[in-house]
C-alpha cells in the first residue's frame, strides 16, 4: 500500500492511464493548431477537438456546439456569471447565489457587486440544502441570473437543480450551474434539465488539469459576453488557441465516465459508507451536511474537542483536506460549515474525505484505524475532552478570546 | 505547512501530558485561549518549598505548534522559581521552536498559560495564608469556572 493514501479526490484526481495514452500523440506528432485550416496538421487537431466535444456532449445530453472550452471550471464560472450578467444587465442588475458556493463563484459575484450589480446570497439549512421557499423569496422582477453549484465541494450535498431550473425557466432568469463536482457521479441530462449554463472540469474526473468547459444552451439561446478576446475562437465566446492534448484528455475522461459510471458510483458509495461506518462509532463525531442528499464519494466529519490542523498533522499517512483546499492555508474555520450553523469549534475540526477510482477497501480500513488512533491520542491531549468527560458544559465557560 | 524538527518532536512525543488535582494547595492551574479561536491551553504547576516549580503538566487543544509550545514550557519551568518562570518570554519559545509568523500566537498563549498558572497558585496560597485578606491578584485569562 502506497503512503500517504490519497483520499482527496474532490480536490483533484490522477489522470486515468487510458486518458494519458490518448493525450500523448497530441503533444508530439499530432501537434497542429486546430485553428489551422490550411493543412493536414490543423485538420487532424480540429478533428480531435470535435471528437472530444462530442464525447463531453454525450455524457451530458447536449449538442456538441453547446460546449465552449475554457481553462477549467473557475474560468467557466467567471465566463458564465460575468458574461451573462453583462449581457443581460439592461433587463436588471440583481443576481442570486448561495453562501456555500465555491470561491470561484463568490469572488466573481463580489467583483460584480463592485461594478454595480446587487447580489443575494441564499442561506442553506443545517444540512447544507437550499430550501425552495428561500429560493423563491429571493427572486425579484430585476433578477437576471441565478448561479448555484450542483454538488458542494466541501460537504458533497446535492442541490435540487431540476426544481430550481424549472422556476428560473418560468421566470425567464438565466440559470448557471457549477457541475465540477457532479459530473461522473450524478446522471446529468441537459435535454431535460432546465439549465442555461453549466461549468465543467476535467481534472475532477481523471482528466488533466488546465481544461474545462462551459455549456451554453442554444435552444432557447442564451447569450454571454466574452471575457477573453482575440481571434474569435469558440464562436467568439472564448478566444485563445485550443490546447488539443488537454481537450482530447477531457473528452476521453468524459467518455470513460459515461461507460463506467453505472458500476463506479455504487463502488464509491460502498467505500465511502465503509469509511463512515468505521468512523461514526467514535464518540462526539458529526457528519457535516445531509447524508441522504450527498454525492457518493464525499464524507465530511467534525471531531469534537480536537483542532483540525493538529488532526491533519496526525493523519499524515492519509491525504485529506480540512475545509476546501483553497481556504485551508488560512486559520479561518470553513465558511461552508459556518453557513450550516456549525459552532466554530466543530468547524475548526472538520476533515473532508473523498474517495475515487483508485481507492481500495484496504486503504479505507487503514484510514479508519489511523483516524481512530489519532483522535484518541489527541483527545488525551485535549483539555476540552477532559472537561467534556468531567461533564463540564463548555458552552457555559467564559473563554477569553485572543 | 512545514513544521520544524522541534515542533514535530514535541507534537509526536509531548512531554508532561496530564493533570494534577487542582484541589491540592500546591497546584496552580492556568487555562488560556478559547475553543472558537482554535486553541485552549491548560498548564498546571506543582510548587514545592522555596517557591520552586517541582513539576508541571499540560493539555492543549490546538494546532501542532500550540501543542509543542505548551509541551516545551512544561520542560522549561520545571526547577525554576515562580519569579524565574515569569521571566519566560514568548519570543524565546518561538525562537526555540522556529515558529513561523502565523504561529507566533501559540507562543504568546504558552507565556500567558505560565502567568495564569502562577497567578492561580499565588491566589490560592494567599487565600490559605489569610482568608480575610482578599488582595490576591486576579488570574490572567482564566475561565471563570475552573474545572479540575
Amino acid at each position: 500500500m502506497k503512503l500517504p493514501i490519497y483520499l482527496d479526490y474532490a480536490a483533484t484526481t490522477p489522470i486515468d492511464p487510458r486518458v494519458v495514452e490518448k493525450m500523448i500523440p497530441y503533444l508530439t506528432e499530432k501537434f497542429g493548431n486546430p485553428a489551422s485550416r490550411s493543412h493536414a496538421y490543423g485538420w487532424e487537431a480540429e478533428e480531435a477537438v470535435d471528437e472530444a466535444r462530442r464525447q463531453v456532449a454525450n455524457l451530458l445530453g447536449c449538442d456538441p456546439r453547446e460546449i465552449i472550452w475554457t481553462s477549467g471550471a473557475t474560468e467557466a464560472n467567471n465566463l458564465a456569471i460575468k458574461g451573462a450578467a453583462r449581457f443581460y444587465q439592461s433587463k436588471g442588475k440583481h443576481l442570486v447565489t448561495v453562501r456555500t458556493e465555491h470561491k470561484a463563484t463568490l469572488d466573481t459575484m463580489r467583483e460584480l457587486e463592485r461594478q454595480g450589480f446587487e447580489v443575494t446570497y441564499l442561506d442553506v439549512d443545517e444540512e447544507g440544502i437550499v430550501d425552495s421557499r428561500v429560493f423563491l423569496d429571493a427572486l425579484r422582477e430585476d433578477t437576471i441570473l441565478v448561479s448555484m453549484m450542483y454538488v458542494n465541494n466541501e460537504i458533497g450535498v446535492i442541490q435540487d437543480i431540476p426544481v430550481f431550473g424549472e422556476i428560473c425557466k418560468e421566470r425567464g432568469i438565466v440559470f448557471h450551474v457549477d457541475a465540477a463536482q457532479a459530473v461522473g457521479k450524478l446522471p446529468i441530462d441537459l435535454t431535460r434539465l432546465n439549465v442555461d449554463l453549466m461549468s465543467l472540469s476535467a481534472h475532477k474526473i481523471y482528466g488533466p488539469k488546465g481544461i474545462g468547459a462551459l455549456f451554453v444552451r442554444r435552444k432557447p439561446r442564451v447569450r454571454i459576453e466574452a471575457q477573453i478576446h482575440g481571434g474569435g475562437h469558440e464562436r467568439g465566446m472564448r478566444s485563445g488557441t485550443l490546447p488539443t492534448h488537454q481537450i482530447v484528455g477531457m473528452g476521453e475522461a468524459y467518455r470513460i465516465a459515461g461507460l463506467e459510471m453505472e458500476s463506479e458510483v455504487p463502488r464509491l458509495a460502498m467505500l465511502r459508507n465503509r469509511l463512515l461506518n468505521g468512523l461514526r462509532g467514535i464518540e462526539e463525531v458529526y457528519v457535516n451536511g445531509s447524508l441522504e442528499r450527498r454525492v457518493c464519494n464525499n464524507l465530511n466529519m467534525s471531531f469534537n474537542f480536537i483542532e483540525g490542523e493538529s488532526l491533519i498533522m496526525a493523519l499524515k499517512d492519509i491525504a485529506v483536506s480540512s475545509g476546501s483546499a483553497c481556504t485551508s492555508a488560512s486559520l479561518e474555520p470553513s465558511y461552508v460549515l459556518r453557513a450550516l450553523g456549525r459552532d466554530d469549534e466543530l468547524a475548526h475540526s472538520s476533515i473532508r474525505f473523498s474517495v475515487g477510482r483508485f481507492t481500495t477497501e484496504e486503504e479505507i480500513d487503514y484510514a479508519i484505524d489511523l483516524v481512530k488512533k489519532s483522535v484518541n491520542r489527541l483527545r488525551e491531549l485535549s483539555p476540552l475532552w477532559e472537561m467534556y468527560c468531567d461533564h463540564v458544559d463548555l458552552k457555559q465557560m467564559q473563554w477569553v478570546a485572543h | 505547512m512545514s513544521y520544524s524538527e522541534k515542533v514535530l518532536d514535541h507534537y509526536h512525543n509531548p512531554r508532561n501530558v496530564g493533570s494534577f488535582d487542582n484541589k491540592n494547595e500546591d497546584v496552580g492551574t492556568g487555562m488560556v485561549g478559547a475553543p472558537a479561536c482554535g486553541d485552549v491551553m491548560k498548564l498546571q504547576i506543582k510548587v514545592g518549598k522555596g517557591g520552586i516549580i517541582e513539576d508541571a503538566r499540560f493539555k492543549t487543544y490546538g494546532c501542532g505548534s500550540a501543542i509543542a509550545s505548551s509541551s516545551l514550557v512544561t520542560e522549561w519551568i520545571k526547577g525554576r522559581t515562580l519569579d524565574e518562570a515569569l521571566q519566560i518570554k514568548n519570543s524565546e519559545i518561538a525562537e526555540e521552536l522556529a515558529l513561523p509568523p502565523v504561529k507566533i500566537h501559540c507562543s504568546v498563549l504558552a507565556e500567558d498559560a505560565i502567568k495564569a498558572a502562577i497567578a492561580d497558585y499565588k491566589a490560592k496560597r494567599d487565600k490559605a495564608q489569610d482568608g480575610e485578606n482578599d488582595t490576591a491578584e486576579a488570574p490572567v485569562c482564566l475561565p471563570e469556572k475552573t474545572t479540575v
